[in-house]
């Protein structure tokens, strides 16, 4: 029978299933961070039970870091001022040591935003399910692999059991078909996927991305796309295996090698929707009318293409569309009708989990390089998403665009991707941010956020304003 | 885990669509390594007139009286109305955790978002999907000044309010199992010990550069 990608990722990793819907789902690729684990280790620890195979475990601080470079270069996590923070940071090291979990700590080069780190490090592989406290986990899916956002309690029950506790989803394919303009980049893709289905489009599915567009997006494209999935409602995101994924696997640390390599490349040649799979549904986009996509609102389905205004409401919209729509303008400091362009920020934010990858840096820096900051941006912060990224930019000589620009170059974590570190954003300010959610608050209590991509954020930078960074020649 | 039967409570309304867990529950409390003292927290930048302030964490802070949760007609409410899409964004299971220790037994929705909803059965906190019709009915009630009361019954899935409405509601068959009974999701699936050593055996021969020690 044909199978969808997620048919079959589920078929090869179901334990058990049993009459009542649930089933058990074993876990290959289990990803740590501080801030969703300390509760789970304590659980194991109060039932005195022990992780099920340390083997699927891998661990990396990112959330609460400091990336103040000076702050960094200071012993331990010395250089992290806030107390509660560091012993969360603490707690993570000490949980990893007593329960033998392996941890990429923060002095070593590797380490980087949970979701970068994976998949650079090889720890991220096709056909592998994945699991992490983390809703951005559905990334990993950029590899033909099933990877889960989980809360805490299932920390805990993967940890002790290997399995995943979870019922089978809808499958839910969106074809992007046709090819991009230029300056369209897999972030624009994505805001025009949750613009059309809505953030709650995709619940209870498996979100399989397909079609030309995404097949000629690069693997960094990829997982910006799987990445905002959950932005849709989708706990996965996925795309099929082909020959980028095969060559960006290649070679990583802990991919497969000689007789295992072979082995592997058989399995992983099957992992994509058969012909004539059944999906629950199937949209098609047309890619060759997307433009870059800047958010207005509250919600990432707030969004419109950088040449419209701020939308004014639907005459037929509901009592309730009414109110949340008047919060989110309120919220916003801005008036239907107002034209995204005419918008002004005060920070810029490149980085997160959603794009802080070495493609969105080289995107970045070409639209700064050569250029100045505007006056009335206060602050821009270019955050690579882990310290192969930075190493990799500063061999490309990208920091020193950034910094003879006005940009801030600093060191990797998540950062005011959520602000629970010291970057974030004051009250009533607006930021021009790559990460991936503008909910009331995110980036800081009061903060403005609009969701761009990174060479948008990068020609707001420069222009003070929002504008197509096409045309930001005529503009400065 | 607590377990859930039977419950009766006030109702409060809170007349938004997509509730983020970021809402329900900012990230500055994240920090926390424990499992309780997220109640005060709960809704925390739209509950107070006053920010939060981490120099300060034990400044009395005046509540907002916009905010439903801190009016009298409320007080000692238990069951939290809200409209489609709750609980969408983070996976924070400190969310639940929040509305828990708030003393709210059960949210009611139209729709809630994958990852809150698993989350908040794994605390017995019981996410409970109606109609966007009976919802609605609910907040105009409410808006017109009238408190409603439910009374919850999961076993039979039912379920009845004030004023003399009476609904039936689905829960997913294995977790309303767990909760009517007690049962911890990890007793339940370590009793599958030998299906997952059995299973993971095939899964090696099969895969085994999945086994491999991670080379850090
Ligand atoms: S970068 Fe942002 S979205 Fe990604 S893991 Fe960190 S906090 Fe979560």
């Amino acid at each position: 029978m044909a199978k969808t990608l997620y048919d079959k990722l589920w078929d090869s990793h179901l334990v058990e299933q049993r009459e009542d819907g649930s089933a058990l789902l074993y876990i290959d690729r289990h990803l740590l961070h501080e801030v969703t684990s300390p509760q789970a280790f304590e659980g194991l620890d109060l039932a005195s039970r022990a992780p099920h195979r340390i083997s699927a475990n891998i661990a990396v601080p990112d959330h609460n870091v400091s990336t103040d470079p000076a702050e960094r270069a200071m012993p331990g996590y010395s250089g992290v001022d806030d107390a509660t923070s560091r012993l969360q940071l603490e707690t993570l090291d000490t949980n990893c040591d007593r329960f033998g979990i392996p941890l990429i700590d923060l002095a070593d080069n590797r380490q980087g935003i949970v979701h970068v780190m994976g998949p650079e490090q090889g720890a991220t592989l096709p056909g592998m399910t994945i699991v992490c406290g983390d809703s951005h986990t559905a990334t990993h899916g950029a590899f033909g692999s099933l990877a889960h956002g989980i809360g805490t309690s299932e920390v805990e029950h993967v940890l002790a059991t290997q399995c995943l506790l979870t019922r089978k989803m809808k499958n839910f394919r969106i074809r992007i078909e046709g090819e991009v303009a230029a300056g369209v980049t897999a972030k624009d893709l994505a805001l025009a996927v949750i613009g059309q289905i809505g953030t709650a489009g995709a619940t209870g599915c498996a979100l399989e991305f397909a079609g030309s567009a995404v097949r000629d997006l690069s693997m960094e494209g990829r997982m910006t796309l799987c990445n905002m999935a959950i932005e849709a409602g989708a706990r996965v995101g996925m795309v099929a295996v082909d020959e980028k994924t095969l060559e960006y696997v290649a070679g990583r640390p802990m991919a497969p090698t000689g007789d295992e390599w072979d082995r592997a490349l058989a399995f992983w040649n099957t992992l994509y929707s058969d012909p004539g799979a059944h999906f629950d549904v199937d949209i098609e986009l047309d890619a060759t009318v997307i433009k870059p996509h800047v958010t207005w609102g509250t919600s990432p389905e707030m969004v419109v293409s950088i040449n419209d205004s701020v939308p004014t409401l639907d005459a037929n919209a509901s009592e309730s569309q009414r109110k949340g729509y008047e919060r989110a303008l309120e919220y916003m400091g801005l008036r239907g009708g107002e034209p995204i362009s005419s918008i002004a920020v005060d920070m810029v934010f490149i980085g997160s989990c959603t794009n802080a990858r070495i493609e969105d840096m080289r995107a970045a820096a070409e639209v700064v390089k050569g250029r100045k900051k505007a006056a009335n941006v206060e602050r821009a912060l270019v955050v690579p998403g882990s310290g192969l990224v930075k190493r990799q930019a500063e061999e490309e000589g990208l920091d020193q665009i950034f910094i003879n620009a006005g940009l801030e170059w600093r060191s990797p974590g998540c950062s005011m991707c959520l602000a629970m570190n010291a970057d974030r954003l004051e009250p009533g300010k607006r930021c021009a941010s790559t990460s991936n959610r503008n909910f009331e608050g995110r980036q800081g209590a009061g903060g403005r956020t609009h969701l761009v991509s990174p060479a948008m954020a990068a020609a707001a930078a420069i222009a003070g304003h929002f504008v197509n960074p096409a045309q930001l020649e005529a503009v400065s | 885990m607590r377990p859930f039967t039977q419950h009766e409570g006030l109702m409060v309304s809170l007349d938004r669509a997509n509730v983020d867990t970021d809402l329900i529950i900012p990230k500055q409390f994240l920090k926390s390594i424990r499992r309780t003292g997220f109640g005060p927290n709960l809704f925390d930048e739209i509950r107070y007139l006053d920010p939060y302030s981490a120099a300060e964490p034990e400044k009395e802070r005046r509540p907002d009286p916009e905010f439903p949760l801190n009016q009298d007609r409320f007080k000692g409410a238990s069951v939290l109305l809200a409209r489609e899409n709750f609980g969408c964004g983070s996976s924070r299971e400190h969310a639940v955790w929040a509305l828990d220790q708030f003393g709210i037994r059960s949210v009611i929705a139209p729709s809630f978002a994958d990852i809150f909803k698993n989350n908040s059965f794994k605390s017995g906190l019981l996410p409970i999907e109606m109609p966007a019709s009976v919802v609605d009915a609910w907040f105009e009630t409410i808006a017109q000044g009238t408190n409603v009361t439910v009374a919850i019954d999961l076993k039979e899935e039912r379920l009845t309010d004030s004023e003399g409405g009476e609904f039936s509601f689905a829960i997913d068959p294995f977790r309303r199992h767990c909760l009517l009974n007690d049962l911890d999701d990890i007793g339940i699936t370590l009793q599958s010990s030998d299906r997952i050593s059995e299973f993971e055996a095939q899964h090696q021969a099969k895969f085994p550069w999945l086994f491999r020690e991670a080379s850090l």
